[in-house]
Protein backbone atom coordinates (compact mmCIF):
# COMPACT_ATOMS: atom_id res chain seq x y z
CA UNK A 1 0.00 0.00 0.00
CA UNK A 2 1.14 3.34 -0.87
CA UNK A 3 -0.06 6.98 0.53
CA UNK A 4 -1.00 7.65 -3.05
CA UNK A 5 -4.15 4.30 -2.69
CA UNK A 6 -5.97 6.23 0.13
CA UNK A 7 -7.72 8.37 -2.52
CA UNK A 8 -9.61 5.63 -3.95
CA UNK A 9 -11.53 5.30 -0.70
CA UNK A 10 -13.09 7.32 1.71
CA UNK A 11 -11.21 8.44 4.82
CA UNK A 12 -12.77 6.93 7.87
CA UNK A 13 -13.58 10.66 9.27
CA UNK A 14 -16.02 10.94 6.23
CA UNK A 15 -18.00 7.50 6.40
CA UNK A 16 -20.89 8.81 7.28
CA UNK A 17 -21.78 6.05 8.90
CA UNK A 18 -21.96 4.90 12.95
CA UNK A 19 -24.11 6.22 15.80
CA UNK A 20 -25.85 9.79 15.43
CA UNK A 21 -24.05 10.14 12.21
CA UNK A 22 -26.63 12.94 10.79
CA UNK A 23 -24.71 14.91 13.35
CA UNK A 24 -21.53 13.29 14.40
CA UNK A 25 -19.19 13.16 11.52
CA UNK A 26 -16.28 11.23 13.38
CA UNK A 27 -15.14 10.39 16.95
CA UNK A 28 -11.09 11.51 17.57
CA UNK A 29 -8.66 10.03 20.54
CA UNK A 30 -5.45 11.28 20.51
CA UNK A 31 -2.24 10.43 22.76
CA UNK A 32 0.63 12.51 22.91
CA UNK A 33 3.73 10.08 24.06
CA UNK A 34 7.72 10.46 24.59
CA UNK A 35 10.12 8.38 24.51
CA UNK A 36 11.88 8.03 27.79
CA UNK A 37 15.84 9.02 28.31
CA UNK A 38 15.56 11.48 24.52
CA UNK A 39 14.98 14.58 24.54
CA UNK A 40 11.64 16.29 23.11
CA UNK A 41 11.82 17.37 19.42
CA UNK A 42 12.28 20.82 20.20
CA UNK A 43 15.99 19.78 21.26
CA UNK A 44 16.96 17.54 19.31
CA UNK A 45 19.31 18.17 16.35
CA UNK A 46 19.40 16.42 13.15
CA UNK A 47 21.12 13.76 13.12
CA UNK A 48 19.49 12.75 16.86
CA UNK A 49 16.48 13.06 15.45
CA UNK A 50 16.80 10.84 12.93
CA UNK A 51 17.99 8.17 14.74
CA UNK A 52 15.00 8.79 16.92
CA UNK A 53 12.70 8.21 13.98
CA UNK A 54 14.46 5.30 13.02
CA UNK A 55 14.01 3.81 16.46
CA UNK A 56 10.26 4.60 16.96
CA UNK A 57 9.62 3.46 12.69
CA UNK A 58 11.07 0.17 13.66
CA UNK A 59 9.19 -0.18 17.09
CA UNK A 60 5.90 1.20 15.47
CA UNK A 61 6.41 -1.60 12.72
CA UNK A 62 6.94 -4.54 14.84
CA UNK A 63 4.08 -4.16 17.11
CA UNK A 64 1.95 -5.28 14.72
CA UNK A 65 -0.83 -2.68 15.48
CA UNK A 66 -3.03 -3.35 12.88
CA UNK A 67 -3.32 -5.85 9.92
CA UNK A 68 -2.09 -3.73 7.43
CA UNK A 69 -0.09 -0.73 8.46
CA UNK A 70 2.10 1.77 6.55
CA UNK A 71 4.54 3.88 7.29
CA UNK A 72 5.30 6.94 5.69
CA UNK A 73 8.83 8.65 6.01
CA UNK A 74 7.76 12.39 5.40
CA UNK A 75 11.33 13.52 4.51
CA UNK A 76 10.41 11.58 1.23
CA UNK A 77 7.12 12.56 0.51
CA UNK A 78 5.91 15.17 -1.89
CA UNK A 79 4.11 17.79 -0.84
CA UNK A 80 0.60 16.99 -2.39
CA UNK A 81 0.46 13.63 -0.68
CA UNK A 82 1.37 15.09 2.63
CA UNK A 83 -1.89 17.56 1.99
CA UNK A 84 -4.00 14.46 0.82
CA UNK A 85 -3.02 12.94 4.81
CA UNK A 86 -3.72 16.71 6.09
CA UNK A 87 -7.24 16.86 4.29
CA UNK A 88 -7.84 12.51 5.82
CA UNK A 89 -7.57 14.06 8.94
CA UNK A 90 -3.84 11.82 9.14
CA UNK A 91 -1.58 14.40 9.63
CA UNK A 92 -1.34 18.02 11.28
CA UNK A 93 -0.82 21.18 8.82
CA UNK A 94 2.40 21.84 10.89
CA UNK A 95 3.56 17.97 10.90
CA UNK A 96 2.79 18.69 6.75
CA UNK A 97 4.51 21.81 6.24
CA UNK A 98 7.97 20.76 8.38
CA UNK A 99 11.42 19.73 6.71
CA UNK A 100 12.62 17.94 9.77
CA UNK A 101 13.02 14.27 10.03
CA UNK A 102 9.63 12.63 10.54
CA UNK A 103 6.87 10.36 9.87
CA UNK A 104 3.60 9.13 9.67
CA UNK A 105 2.41 5.15 10.30
CA UNK A 106 -1.50 4.42 9.03
CA UNK A 107 -3.49 1.43 9.44
CA UNK A 108 -5.06 0.42 6.30
CA UNK A 109 -8.60 0.91 7.51
CA UNK A 110 -7.27 4.43 8.37
CA UNK A 111 -8.84 4.05 11.84
CA UNK A 112 -5.42 4.43 13.28
CA UNK A 113 -2.29 6.91 12.55
CA UNK A 114 0.43 8.02 14.52
CA UNK A 115 2.48 11.44 13.71
CA UNK A 116 6.47 10.50 15.03
CA UNK A 117 8.48 13.50 16.21
CA UNK A 118 5.86 16.03 15.78
CA UNK A 119 5.59 18.36 18.78
CA UNK A 120 5.77 15.21 20.82
CA UNK A 121 7.89 12.32 19.87
CA UNK A 122 4.55 9.67 18.92
CA UNK A 123 0.91 11.27 18.50
CA UNK A 124 -1.50 8.05 18.26
CA UNK A 125 -4.62 8.74 16.87
CA UNK A 126 -7.77 6.32 16.92
CA UNK A 127 -10.52 8.05 14.23
CA UNK A 128 -13.83 6.43 13.66
CA UNK A 129 -17.12 7.04 11.77
CA UNK A 130 -20.15 8.66 14.25
CA UNK A 131 -20.17 8.54 17.95
CA UNK A 132 -17.89 5.60 19.03
CA UNK A 133 -15.84 7.21 21.91
CA UNK A 134 -15.44 4.10 23.83
CA UNK A 135 -14.30 1.65 21.13
CA UNK A 136 -11.81 4.44 20.23
CA UNK A 137 -10.21 4.28 23.69
CA UNK A 138 -10.03 0.73 23.93
CA UNK A 139 -8.27 0.88 20.65
CA UNK A 140 -6.08 3.23 21.35
CA UNK A 141 -4.77 2.23 24.86
CA UNK A 142 -4.22 -1.40 23.47
CA UNK A 143 -1.82 0.47 20.68
CA UNK A 144 -0.42 2.63 23.70
CA UNK A 145 0.11 -0.52 25.55
CA UNK A 146 2.15 -2.27 22.61
CA UNK A 147 4.07 0.80 21.74
CA UNK A 148 4.91 1.41 25.79
CA UNK A 149 6.06 -2.27 25.94
CA UNK A 150 9.30 -1.37 23.55
CA UNK A 151 9.79 2.28 23.60
CA UNK A 152 9.11 2.84 27.16
CA UNK A 153 7.08 6.65 27.75
CA UNK A 154 8.36 9.01 29.66
CA UNK A 155 6.04 8.60 33.18
CA UNK A 156 6.30 10.55 36.49
CA UNK A 157 4.72 9.01 39.18
CA UNK A 158 3.14 12.71 40.40
CA UNK A 159 2.63 14.01 36.55
CA UNK A 160 1.86 11.52 34.70
CA UNK A 161 3.06 11.42 31.09
CA UNK A 162 4.80 13.68 30.45
CA UNK A 163 4.68 15.63 27.36
CA UNK A 164 6.89 18.71 25.41
CA UNK A 165 4.00 21.34 26.55
CA UNK A 166 2.66 21.18 29.95
CA UNK A 167 -1.08 21.89 28.88
CA UNK A 168 -1.21 17.94 27.78
CA UNK A 169 1.25 16.44 30.47
CA UNK A 170 -1.05 14.00 33.01
CA UNK A 171 -3.17 11.59 30.15
CA UNK A 172 -1.71 13.56 27.10
CA UNK A 173 -5.26 12.84 26.02
CA UNK A 174 -7.44 14.67 23.95
CA UNK A 175 -10.61 13.53 22.75
CA UNK A 176 -12.49 15.33 19.99
CA UNK A 177 -16.01 14.85 18.14
CA UNK A 178 -16.26 16.46 14.62
CA UNK A 179 -19.77 17.71 14.48
CA UNK A 180 -22.13 19.02 11.63
CA UNK A 181 -24.27 21.83 13.02
CA UNK A 182 -25.53 23.36 9.72
CA UNK A 183 -29.31 24.42 11.35
CA UNK A 184 -27.67 26.10 14.78
CA UNK A 185 -26.24 28.12 12.07
CA UNK A 186 -28.65 28.97 10.03
CA UNK A 187 -30.78 29.57 13.34
CA UNK A 188 -27.89 31.70 15.35
CA UNK A 189 -28.12 29.72 18.44
CA UNK A 190 -24.15 28.34 17.99
CA UNK A 191 -22.99 30.76 19.69
CA UNK A 192 -24.89 29.57 22.56
CA UNK A 193 -23.19 26.55 21.99
CA UNK A 194 -19.53 28.01 21.90
CA UNK A 195 -20.67 29.74 25.48
CA UNK A 196 -21.46 26.66 27.21
CA UNK A 197 -18.49 24.82 25.49
CA UNK A 198 -16.00 28.08 26.92
CA UNK A 199 -17.84 27.52 30.61
CA UNK A 200 -16.82 23.34 30.18
CA UNK A 201 -13.22 24.41 29.39
CA UNK A 202 -13.84 22.70 26.05
CA UNK A 203 -12.45 23.58 23.19
CA UNK A 204 -14.30 24.46 19.44
CA UNK A 205 -12.15 24.52 16.82
CA UNK A 206 -12.76 24.07 12.84
CA UNK A 207 -12.29 21.49 10.06
CA UNK A 208 -8.81 20.87 10.66
CA UNK A 209 -8.49 21.24 14.15
CA UNK A 210 -5.97 24.25 15.98
CA UNK A 211 -6.51 27.36 13.98
CA UNK A 212 -8.85 26.73 11.54
CA UNK A 213 -12.03 28.38 10.26
CA UNK A 214 -15.18 26.90 10.99
CA UNK A 215 -16.14 25.89 6.91
CA UNK A 216 -18.89 23.96 5.70
CA UNK A 217 -20.61 24.09 9.25
CA UNK A 218 -18.39 20.99 10.93
CA UNK A 219 -17.41 21.63 13.74
CA UNK A 220 -15.03 19.97 16.16
CA UNK A 221 -14.94 19.64 19.49
CA UNK A 222 -12.24 18.54 22.22
CA UNK A 223 -10.82 18.88 25.73
CA UNK A 224 -8.39 20.84 26.70
CA UNK A 225 -7.82 19.64 30.68
CA UNK A 226 -5.36 16.79 30.77
CA UNK A 227 -4.28 16.22 33.99
CA UNK A 228 -6.42 15.51 37.34
CA UNK A 229 -8.92 13.15 35.28
CA UNK A 230 -9.04 9.38 34.25
CA UNK A 231 -9.60 8.83 30.60
CA UNK A 232 -12.79 7.12 30.95
CA UNK A 233 -14.28 10.03 32.92
CA UNK A 234 -13.35 12.73 30.31
CA UNK A 235 -14.48 10.42 27.11
CA UNK A 236 -17.88 9.39 29.42
CA UNK A 237 -18.15 13.22 29.97
CA UNK A 238 -18.22 13.06 26.11
CA UNK A 239 -20.22 10.19 25.50
CA UNK A 240 -23.00 11.19 27.81
CA UNK A 241 -23.80 14.72 28.66
CA UNK A 242 -21.27 16.97 26.15
CA UNK A 243 -22.42 15.28 22.71
CA UNK A 244 -25.80 14.16 23.41
CA UNK A 245 -27.04 17.97 24.34
CA UNK A 246 -25.16 19.32 21.49
CA UNK A 247 -26.94 17.12 18.98
CA UNK A 248 -30.23 17.65 20.76
CA UNK A 249 -29.68 21.01 20.63
CA UNK A 250 -28.93 20.74 16.64
CA UNK A 251 -31.66 18.17 16.48
CA UNK A 252 -34.36 20.89 17.90
CA UNK A 253 -32.67 23.61 15.32
CA UNK A 254 -33.60 21.54 12.53
CA UNK A 255 -37.13 20.57 13.78
CA UNK A 256 -37.63 24.39 14.19
CA UNK A 257 -36.42 25.33 10.89
CA UNK A 258 -38.84 22.10 9.30
CA UNK A 259 -41.81 22.80 10.95
CA UNK A 260 -41.38 26.60 11.30
CA UNK A 261 -39.35 28.05 8.57
CA UNK A 262 -39.97 25.56 5.60
CA UNK A 263 -39.73 27.97 2.88
CA UNK A 264 -36.25 29.79 4.67
CA UNK A 265 -35.09 26.36 5.12
CA UNK A 266 -36.33 24.69 1.49
CA UNK A 267 -34.95 27.66 -0.13
CA UNK A 268 -30.99 27.30 1.45
CA UNK A 269 -31.17 23.87 0.48
CA UNK A 270 -32.42 24.06 -3.07
CA UNK A 271 -30.10 27.36 -3.89
CA UNK A 272 -27.29 25.15 -2.75
CA UNK A 273 -28.39 22.11 -4.82
CA UNK A 274 -29.05 24.84 -7.99
CA UNK A 275 -25.63 26.45 -7.55
CA UNK A 276 -23.81 23.42 -7.49
CA UNK A 277 -24.91 22.25 -10.71
CA UNK A 278 -24.98 24.97 -12.15
CA UNK A 279 -21.49 26.77 -11.03
CA UNK A 280 -18.95 27.29 -13.41
CA UNK A 281 -16.35 28.04 -11.07
CA UNK A 282 -15.89 27.11 -7.38
CA UNK A 283 -14.05 27.46 -4.46
CA UNK A 284 -13.16 24.86 -2.06
CA UNK A 285 -14.35 27.28 0.80
CA UNK A 286 -18.14 27.48 -1.11
CA UNK A 287 -18.58 23.68 -1.95
CA UNK A 288 -18.19 23.19 1.69
CA UNK A 289 -20.80 26.19 2.43
CA UNK A 290 -22.90 24.95 -0.51
CA UNK A 291 -22.91 20.88 0.50
CA UNK A 292 -23.39 21.82 3.90
CA UNK A 293 -26.86 22.80 3.33
CA UNK A 294 -27.59 19.93 0.69
CA UNK A 295 -26.27 17.58 3.22
CA UNK A 296 -28.66 19.29 5.82
CA UNK A 297 -31.70 18.93 2.99
CA UNK A 298 -30.70 15.32 2.70
CA UNK A 299 -31.19 14.61 6.15
CA UNK A 300 -34.37 16.03 6.79
CA UNK A 301 -35.68 14.50 3.39
CA UNK A 302 -36.08 17.93 1.52
CA UNK A 303 -33.81 16.46 -1.39
CA UNK A 304 -34.29 13.25 -2.24
CA UNK A 305 -32.56 12.79 -5.27
CA UNK A 306 -28.89 13.57 -3.77
CA UNK A 307 -27.02 10.49 -1.81
CA UNK A 308 -25.60 11.14 1.91
CA UNK A 309 -23.04 8.87 0.98
CA UNK A 310 -22.34 11.46 -2.46
CA UNK A 311 -22.41 14.09 -0.10
CA UNK A 312 -19.71 13.18 2.17
CA UNK A 313 -17.43 11.72 -1.00
CA UNK A 314 -17.83 15.03 -2.23
CA UNK A 315 -16.92 16.83 0.92
CA UNK A 316 -13.43 15.16 0.55
CA UNK A 317 -12.99 15.07 -3.38
CA UNK A 318 -13.19 18.66 -3.93
CA UNK A 319 -10.99 19.48 -1.12
CA UNK A 320 -7.58 21.15 -3.10
CA UNK A 321 -5.29 17.91 -3.37
CA UNK A 322 -8.06 15.35 -3.29
CA UNK A 323 -9.47 17.17 -6.11
CA UNK A 324 -6.08 17.31 -7.88
CA UNK A 325 -5.45 13.68 -7.61
CA UNK A 326 -8.93 12.36 -8.47
CA UNK A 327 -8.35 14.14 -11.40
CA UNK A 328 -5.03 12.89 -11.98
CA UNK A 329 -3.39 16.18 -12.36
CA UNK A 330 -1.48 19.30 -11.02
CA UNK A 331 -3.50 22.59 -11.63
CA UNK A 332 -3.24 26.27 -10.31
CA UNK A 333 -5.76 27.94 -8.55
CA UNK A 334 -7.92 29.55 -11.55
CA UNK A 335 -8.04 25.84 -13.74
CA UNK A 336 -8.90 24.29 -10.55
CA UNK A 337 -11.61 25.86 -9.33
CA UNK A 338 -13.24 25.30 -13.26
CA UNK A 339 -12.46 21.56 -13.04
CA UNK A 340 -13.85 21.94 -9.36
CA UNK A 341 -17.29 23.12 -10.34
CA UNK A 342 -17.14 20.61 -13.28
CA UNK A 343 -16.61 17.57 -11.79
CA UNK A 344 -19.43 18.54 -9.16
CA UNK A 345 -21.94 18.55 -12.04
CA UNK A 346 -20.54 15.75 -13.22
CA UNK A 347 -21.10 13.35 -10.19
CA UNK A 348 -24.32 15.70 -9.03
CA UNK A 349 -26.09 16.19 -12.53
CA UNK A 350 -26.00 19.06 -14.33
CA UNK A 351 -28.81 21.69 -14.62
CA UNK A 352 -28.43 21.65 -18.36
CA UNK B 1 -8.76 44.85 -4.92
CA UNK B 2 -6.64 45.37 -1.88
CA UNK B 3 -3.10 44.95 -3.45
CA UNK B 4 -1.35 42.25 -4.46
CA UNK B 5 -0.05 39.12 -2.06
CA UNK B 6 2.76 39.29 0.64
CA UNK B 7 4.68 36.34 -1.14
CA UNK B 8 4.46 36.58 -4.83
CA UNK B 9 2.89 39.49 -5.99
CA UNK B 10 0.08 37.79 -7.77
CA UNK B 11 -3.57 39.85 -7.27
CA UNK B 12 -4.15 38.79 -3.15
CA UNK B 13 -7.63 36.94 -2.46
CA UNK B 14 -6.90 36.60 1.38
CA UNK B 15 -6.89 39.24 3.65
CA UNK B 16 -5.68 39.22 7.29
CA UNK B 17 -6.14 41.79 9.80
CA UNK B 18 -3.52 41.08 12.70
CA UNK B 19 -3.29 43.73 15.81
CA UNK B 20 0.05 43.40 17.30
CA UNK B 21 0.72 45.38 20.25
CA UNK B 22 -2.42 47.28 19.30
CA UNK B 23 -1.35 48.60 16.02
CA UNK B 24 -3.39 47.20 12.95
CA UNK B 25 -1.42 45.49 10.14
CA UNK B 26 -3.20 43.94 7.11
CA UNK B 27 -1.99 41.73 5.10
CA UNK B 28 -2.90 40.28 1.57
CA UNK B 29 -2.20 37.18 0.01
CA UNK B 30 -3.10 35.14 -2.75
CA UNK B 31 -4.72 31.18 -1.98
CA UNK B 32 -2.54 28.70 -1.61
CA UNK B 33 0.76 31.21 -1.08
CA UNK B 34 3.11 28.94 0.88
CA UNK B 35 3.65 32.68 2.87
CA UNK B 36 0.16 32.56 3.98
CA UNK B 37 0.42 29.04 5.87
CA UNK B 38 4.13 29.95 7.23
CA UNK B 39 2.53 33.07 8.56
CA UNK B 40 -0.30 31.60 9.92
CA UNK B 41 1.13 28.94 11.39
CA UNK B 42 3.78 31.80 13.36
CA UNK B 43 0.80 33.17 14.09
CA UNK B 44 -1.26 30.41 15.56
CA UNK B 45 1.34 28.30 17.46
CA UNK B 46 0.67 27.58 21.03
CA UNK B 47 -1.68 30.61 21.32
CA UNK B 48 -3.08 29.28 24.74
CA UNK B 49 0.25 27.86 26.53
CA UNK B 50 1.59 31.77 25.55
CA UNK B 51 -1.24 33.15 26.51
CA UNK B 52 -1.04 31.27 29.84
CA UNK B 53 2.46 32.16 30.70
CA UNK B 54 2.29 35.87 29.49
CA UNK B 55 -1.21 36.71 31.68
CA UNK B 56 -0.45 34.40 34.58
CA UNK B 57 2.67 33.75 35.29
CA UNK B 58 4.31 36.48 34.63
CA UNK B 59 2.01 38.17 37.48
CA UNK B 60 3.67 35.84 39.79
CA UNK B 61 7.04 36.35 38.89
CA UNK B 62 8.47 36.26 42.10
CA UNK B 63 8.32 32.33 42.15
CA UNK B 64 10.34 32.59 39.06
CA UNK B 65 13.93 31.95 40.10
CA UNK B 66 16.60 33.85 38.08
CA UNK B 67 16.77 33.46 34.59
CA UNK B 68 19.88 31.76 34.15
CA UNK B 69 18.95 28.44 35.24
CA UNK B 70 19.10 25.83 32.65
CA UNK B 71 18.33 22.39 32.35
CA UNK B 72 21.65 20.04 32.43
CA UNK B 73 20.30 17.24 30.27
CA UNK B 74 18.78 19.43 27.55
CA UNK B 75 20.48 23.38 28.53
CA UNK B 76 16.85 24.95 28.17
CA UNK B 77 16.23 27.96 30.36
CA UNK B 78 13.11 28.71 31.65
CA UNK B 79 13.07 32.25 29.52
CA UNK B 80 13.34 29.89 26.45
CA UNK B 81 10.53 27.63 27.74
CA UNK B 82 8.60 30.89 27.97
CA UNK B 83 9.32 32.08 24.69
CA UNK B 84 8.30 28.58 22.78
CA UNK B 85 6.00 27.41 25.19
CA UNK B 86 7.86 24.06 24.47
CA UNK B 87 10.16 21.97 27.18
CA UNK B 88 13.19 20.52 25.81
CA UNK B 89 13.16 16.90 27.60
CA UNK B 90 11.34 14.97 30.42
CA UNK B 91 13.79 16.35 33.37
CA UNK B 92 12.99 20.40 32.79
CA UNK B 93 9.48 19.17 35.02
CA UNK B 94 12.06 18.27 37.76
CA UNK B 95 14.01 21.48 37.22
CA UNK B 96 11.39 24.09 36.92
CA UNK B 97 8.49 22.30 39.05
CA UNK B 98 7.84 25.37 40.78
CA UNK B 99 7.00 27.40 37.89
CA UNK B 100 5.83 24.69 35.95
CA UNK B 101 3.16 24.18 39.00
CA UNK B 102 1.71 27.65 38.36
CA UNK B 103 1.14 26.76 34.30
CA UNK B 104 -0.06 23.51 35.24
CA UNK B 105 -3.00 24.19 38.02
CA UNK B 106 -3.49 27.16 35.73
CA UNK B 107 -4.05 24.86 32.19
CA UNK B 108 -5.72 21.72 34.34
CA UNK B 109 -8.56 23.03 36.71
CA UNK B 110 -6.35 23.42 39.26
CA UNK B 111 -4.95 19.84 38.99
CA UNK B 112 -1.37 18.68 40.29
CA UNK B 113 -1.52 15.27 40.48
CA UNK B 114 -1.82 12.10 37.51
CA UNK B 115 -4.84 9.92 38.21
CA UNK B 116 -5.52 8.59 34.79
CA UNK B 117 -3.88 5.68 33.69
CA UNK B 118 -0.33 3.87 34.47
CA UNK B 119 2.00 2.00 31.90
CA UNK B 120 1.05 -1.67 32.44
CA UNK B 121 4.76 -1.94 32.36
CA UNK B 122 5.32 0.29 35.58
CA UNK B 123 1.88 -1.32 37.30
CA UNK B 124 3.39 -4.60 36.91
CA UNK B 125 6.88 -3.90 37.94
CA UNK B 126 5.59 -2.23 41.22
CA UNK B 127 6.65 -3.37 44.58
CA UNK B 128 2.59 -3.80 46.03
CA UNK B 129 0.72 -3.33 42.37
CA UNK B 130 -2.80 -3.29 44.44
CA UNK B 131 -1.58 0.19 46.06
CA UNK B 132 -0.91 2.29 42.62
CA UNK B 133 -5.00 1.68 42.08
CA UNK B 134 -5.45 2.66 45.37
CA UNK B 135 -3.52 5.84 45.13
CA UNK B 136 -5.43 7.28 41.80
CA UNK B 137 -8.61 6.45 43.69
CA UNK B 138 -6.97 8.99 46.70
CA UNK B 139 -6.38 11.45 44.34
CA UNK B 140 -9.47 11.35 42.99
CA UNK B 141 -11.27 11.92 46.21
CA UNK B 142 -9.01 14.21 47.27
CA UNK B 143 -10.03 16.37 43.82
CA UNK B 144 -13.75 15.51 44.83
CA UNK B 145 -13.14 16.53 48.62
CA UNK B 146 -11.07 19.81 47.52
CA UNK B 147 -14.47 20.78 44.93
CA UNK B 148 -16.94 20.49 47.45
CA UNK B 149 -14.87 22.38 49.83
CA UNK B 150 -14.29 19.54 52.49
CA UNK B 151 -11.53 20.37 53.90
CA UNK B 152 -11.26 18.15 56.71
CA UNK B 153 -11.92 15.36 54.64
CA UNK B 154 -8.96 16.34 52.33
CA UNK B 155 -6.50 17.13 54.94
CA UNK B 156 -7.00 13.58 55.75
CA UNK B 157 -7.34 11.92 52.19
CA UNK B 158 -3.70 14.36 51.80
CA UNK B 159 -1.76 12.88 54.74
CA UNK B 160 -3.03 9.12 53.36
CA UNK B 161 -1.54 9.91 49.67
CA UNK B 162 2.04 11.09 51.35
CA UNK B 163 2.11 8.33 53.42
CA UNK B 164 1.08 5.90 50.42
CA UNK B 165 3.24 7.15 48.42
CA UNK B 166 6.09 6.63 50.87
Amino acid sequence: MKLSDFTTRSGEWLRGMGPHSEVVISSRIRLARNVSGERFCSKLDRARRADLEKRIRLAILAAELAPSMLYADLTQSVELERQLLVERHLISKPHAASEDPRGVAVSGDEQISIMVLEEDHLRIQVLRSGLQLDEAWEQISAVDDKLDDSLEFAFSKRLGYLTACPTNVGTGIRVSVMLHLPALKLTGDIEKVFRAAKDLKLAVRGLYGEGTEATGDFYQVSNQVTLGKVEEDIISDFRHTIIPRIVEFEQMARRTLLNERTHFLDDKVHRAVGLLRSARILTSEEVLFLLSHVRLGANLGRVRDVDVGLINELFLNTQQSHLQKVLGKRLDTEPRRIARAEYVRKKLGSAD
Amino acid sequence: MKGDCEGCKKPATIHLTEIFGGKKVEKHYCEGCPKLAGDALAAKSHTPINELLSNFVLQHSGAVRDAGTSCEACGITWAEFKQTGLLGCEHDYTVFERELNLVIQRAHEGAQHHVGKVPARRAAGAIVPKKKVDLARLRRDLAKAIEAEDYERAAKLRDQIRQAEG
